[in-house]
């Protein structure tokens, strides 16, 4: 167990630090600290421009293998990248579903085409994909899934009808990958497939949901007799489910640690407001500052525990309980912000309603509790899983 | 960066688990904590022959097995994890680690030969005011006892509370200030032979009975200046404050044990109790409770993991680590932490057991005590928070944070 990095890892951070500080720079500046969950609505063409930028440059899908276009770093060198690039203030990636979902998924379950189709879209930053998952009455229940698929024998296209909703970056989306039920009359996890659809067509009709920020990055999918080719299926039919799990493992990657970095720099901001305003004085807000550190530090040193475990793919026990640690966190980091500001914290940037990046931070943390499985479904899968206690009711049939 | 535990230290926890497994059973740990002295000695001598535990971590040139304190911190955490009983934490993580920061050449080779062959226990004393409202805050300002100079050597006196087998230890190193000094100056650290005249020290019966503490008195003790500990400098408080972060990350490491084995054994149970015809580890509300309580338990594993490493950097001493510098910050961290998961845990394992976790019979209230007792020695969750807080917040020591955020 040792937590240094090696001298040549130390030089590969110098090389990353250099390459943002002087590419980040011109019309890409405004784009620093900018994007990201609750700030996705910002200037997406312009971050769809740095991220082809910085495939020319390789540094666009740098943990994928060489073969597949990636920059084939090693865990160590992934971490540095992704704590440089947050450090830097680089962008939120707008390719961060094709990157760390949709590619790991096809280089895992693809078939040889698909990985020539679709993995080069997401390593140049030219095509962008979203998430079809989650249905008006398939949320925590995920299996519950109604959007239909079926394969028309003559056109040699899968039909799809249903709803999704709650998918992030849907209207700036190229492609889709989408869980639907190819199996009539099927229930549960049985019957379903993971199928791969353009959403450049008229089957397609994203609308926007006004979250309480008054923003939108969540939308509402609906397909009406949709279409993709036939071949545009990962695995076989039936095995959508065992694939939308397995994704669940690439989730918790190391871009995990890119996320931290930004909590990083909001807690930075927390940190300077409260020494300016006083509020650094308190007592109580001083052991509410302390504690939000802490819970920081641990979360990175939770993410380096998962990172230098096994990496086939299994998830281990502190991967189990990642999402809920950091979900809680940021929704309490959300709170301290505001307290720490005080009566300012009500002032808007300017009206009607635009939000301050912290009034933003704290509405939408509300949704991190909720989102890519409750807190109260983490519980259920930590009890079950690692604790192997008893298993909630499912319904018969 | 590999932040995983090699094969050598796995098999380390391996033969601890299964050396402690059999040794410290409840019905051990319940004998040992009924006595003065506060552990089986037969069995201490059995652990100093066969396991060499107590000579885990000091080095080979003074007869120690030379290893780091990652596999310290693992011996601390199953240590901790079955309550085990005896003068291991007070003579390593205090004693050894006092002699190993602060000791010159001569004291090193006089006193941890004699702890590594096990003929030796020593502890620290540090608390000496007589006002609670210095000792809980664990820092210079709790050192009352006063060293006044006389010829080449030192007289000593006053009074140390809370000392961990202070009644039992072969070797007290003691705290004491110079008269006059304040603060953090003038702070100096003695090893006293407690058969010297004028040292007297009595058991002091606690709550937590697994974990004995004395009051240690001494009236003008003249001790000679090859034993005090410490450079030339003006004060040692900056070598005791460093071996009370190193106690505080074996400390916390024995609170990680701790919690992770009440949480254990408290769901163990809830598979076992029936209530309204099914086990009562079927019912959410009680699974979420276990959920939150492995939160917290792998949380604080890797914040003393952490601190172990960075420890580790810190005793080794190789120039170019810049981990070491994080010393102050990752033993306020694990030690903030680790209180609150262990007490959460053990109060949590008497809510579940029901009415039996009520009860002297079951282990639950032993765990629940010695969560309190491991908080309040070397400071709580709170004390530690506002060192982090003093840290991050308090413009002289503004060296933590780094990026910045634009509005």
């Amino acid at each position: 167990m040792k937590i240094s990095f090696s001298p040549e890892d130390e030089q590969f951070r110098k090389e990353v630090a250099t390459w943002l500080k002087e590419n980040l720079t011109g019309e890409f500046e405004q784009l620093r600290f900018r994007g990201g969950p609750g700030d996705e609505h910002m200037f997406p063409e312009e971050r769809k421009k740095w991220e082809e930028h910085m495939a020319k440059a390789g540094w666009l899908c740098v943990g994928w293998p060489e073969e597949h276009g990636g920059r084939g770093l090693s865990i160590n060198q992934q971490v540095i990248f992704n704590e440089e690039y947050a450090r830097a203030g680089g962008p939120g990636h707008m390719g961060h579903i094709g990157e760390g979902l949709a590619g790991p998924t096809i280089i895992a379950f693809g078939t040889e085409e698909q990985k020539q189709r679709f993995l080069p879209g997401i390593a140049n930053g030219t095509e962008y994909w979203c998430q079809g998952y989650s249905e008006p009455s398939a949320g925590s229940d995920l299996a519950n899934v109604k959007t239909k698929a079926a394969l028309n024998e003559s056109t040699g296209q899968w039909e799809i009808s249903g709803q999704k909703v709650w998918t992030s970056l849907a209207h700036e989306s190229d492609w889709c990958f989408v869980i639907a039920r190819t199996e009539p009359g099927s229930k549960g996890h049985k019957g379903l497939s993971f199928l791969l659809v353009p959403m450049d067509q008229p089957g397609i009709e994203v609308r926007p949901i006004e979250q309480l920020t008054g923003t939108s990055e969540f939308n509402e999918v609906f397909f009406d007799n949709a279409v993709t080719d036939a071949s545009n299926i990962v695995g076989k039919p039936g095995d959508g489910w065992k694939i939308a799990m397995a994704l669940l493992g690439f989730e918790r990657g190391v871009s995990t640690l890119g996320q931290q970095m930004q909590f990083l720099n909001e807690m930075d901001e927390i940190i300077r407001i409260a020494k300016k305003n006083g509020a650094a004085e308190d007592p109580a807000i001083r052991q509410r500052i302390a504690d939000a550190w802490v819970g920081l530090r641990i979360m990175r040193y939770n993410a380096l525990r998962m990172l230098s475990g096994s990496q086939d793919g299994s998830l281990q026990k502190e991967a189990m309980i990642y999402k809920l640690h950091w979900a809680t966190w940021h929704a309490n980091l959300g709170k301290l912000a505001m307290d720490v500001l005080g009566p300012e914290s009500e002032l808007l940037d300017e009206g009607p309603y635009e939000l301050t990046r912290l009034q933003s931070m704290y509405l939408f943390t509300r949704s991190d509790t909720i989102y890519g499985g409750s807190n109260e479904i983490q519980r259920n899968i930590i009890a079950e899983r690692a604790l192997e206690m008893p298993k909630e009711p499912r319904q018969a049939k | 960066m590999e932040f995983a535990f090699t094969d050598e230290q796995e098999m380390i926890r391996e033969s601890a688990d299964s050396f402690l497994q059999d040794v410290s059973t409840s019905e051990a740990v319940r004998a040992a904590m009924a006595t003065d002295q506060g552990f089986d000695p037969e069995l201490w001598d059995r652990l100093c022959q066969e396991m060499y535990w107590q000579a885990l971590h000091i080095p080979e040139e003074y007869g120690g097995l030379g290893l780091g304190y990652v596999e310290l911190a693992i011996l601390f955490e199953e240590m901790g994890r079955r309550l085990f009983c005896s003068p291991f934490f007070s003579t390593v993580a205090m004693g050894v680690n006092a002699l190993l920061v602060a000791g010159n050449e001569e004291q090193k080779q006089q006193w941890l030969p004699q702890i590594a062959e096990g003929s030796l226990t020593a502890t620290l004393g540090l608390a000496s005011s007589q006002q609670n409202r210095e000792n809980r805050s664990w820092d210079a300002s709790s050192v009352q006892a006063t060293a006044r100079k006389e010829g080449d050597g030192y007289v000593l006196s006053g009074s140390w509370h809370y000392v961990p087998d202070g009644h039992t230890a072969g070797l007290l190193i003691l705290a004491a200030r110079e008269e006059g000094s304040k603060e953090e100056d003038g702070i100096r650290l003695f090893a006293v032979s407690p058969d010297s005249e004028g040292v007297q020290r009595y058991w002091t019966p606690t709550m937590d009975q697994t974990r004995k503490q004395a009051k240690v008195e001494i009236e003008n003790l003249f001790v000679s200046a090859d034993c005090r500990l410490g450079g030339e400098g003006t004060s040692d408080w900056p070598a005791l404050q460093q071996v009370l972060q190193l106690a505080s990350i074996a400390i916390a490491a024995e609170q990680v044990g701790g919690a992770r084995q009440v949480m254990d054994l408290t769901i163990d149970y809830t598979r076992e109790r029936v209530q309204f015809g099914r086990t009562i580890a079927s019912f959410q509300a009680i699974k979420h409770r276990a959920a939150d309580m492995m939160l917290q338990v792998e949380c604080a594993k890797s914040a003393v993991y952490y601190a172990a490493c960075v420890a580790d950097e810190v005793l080794r001493n190789e120039s170019d680590s810049a981990v070491k510098e994080e010393l102050p910050e990752a033993a306020a961290l694990a030690k903030a932490y680790c209180s609150d998961a262990f007490f959460h845990c053990a109060a949590e394992s008497i809510q579940l057991h029901g009415g039996v976790g009520f009860t002297w019979e079951y282990d639950p209230h032993l765990y629940f005590k010695r969560a309190k007792s491991t908080e309040t020695f070397l400071g709580d969750a709170g004390l530690h928070r506002e060192r982090i807080a003093s840290l991050l917040l308090d413009d002289s020591k503004d060296n933590v944070t780094s990026g910045q955020v634009e509005r």
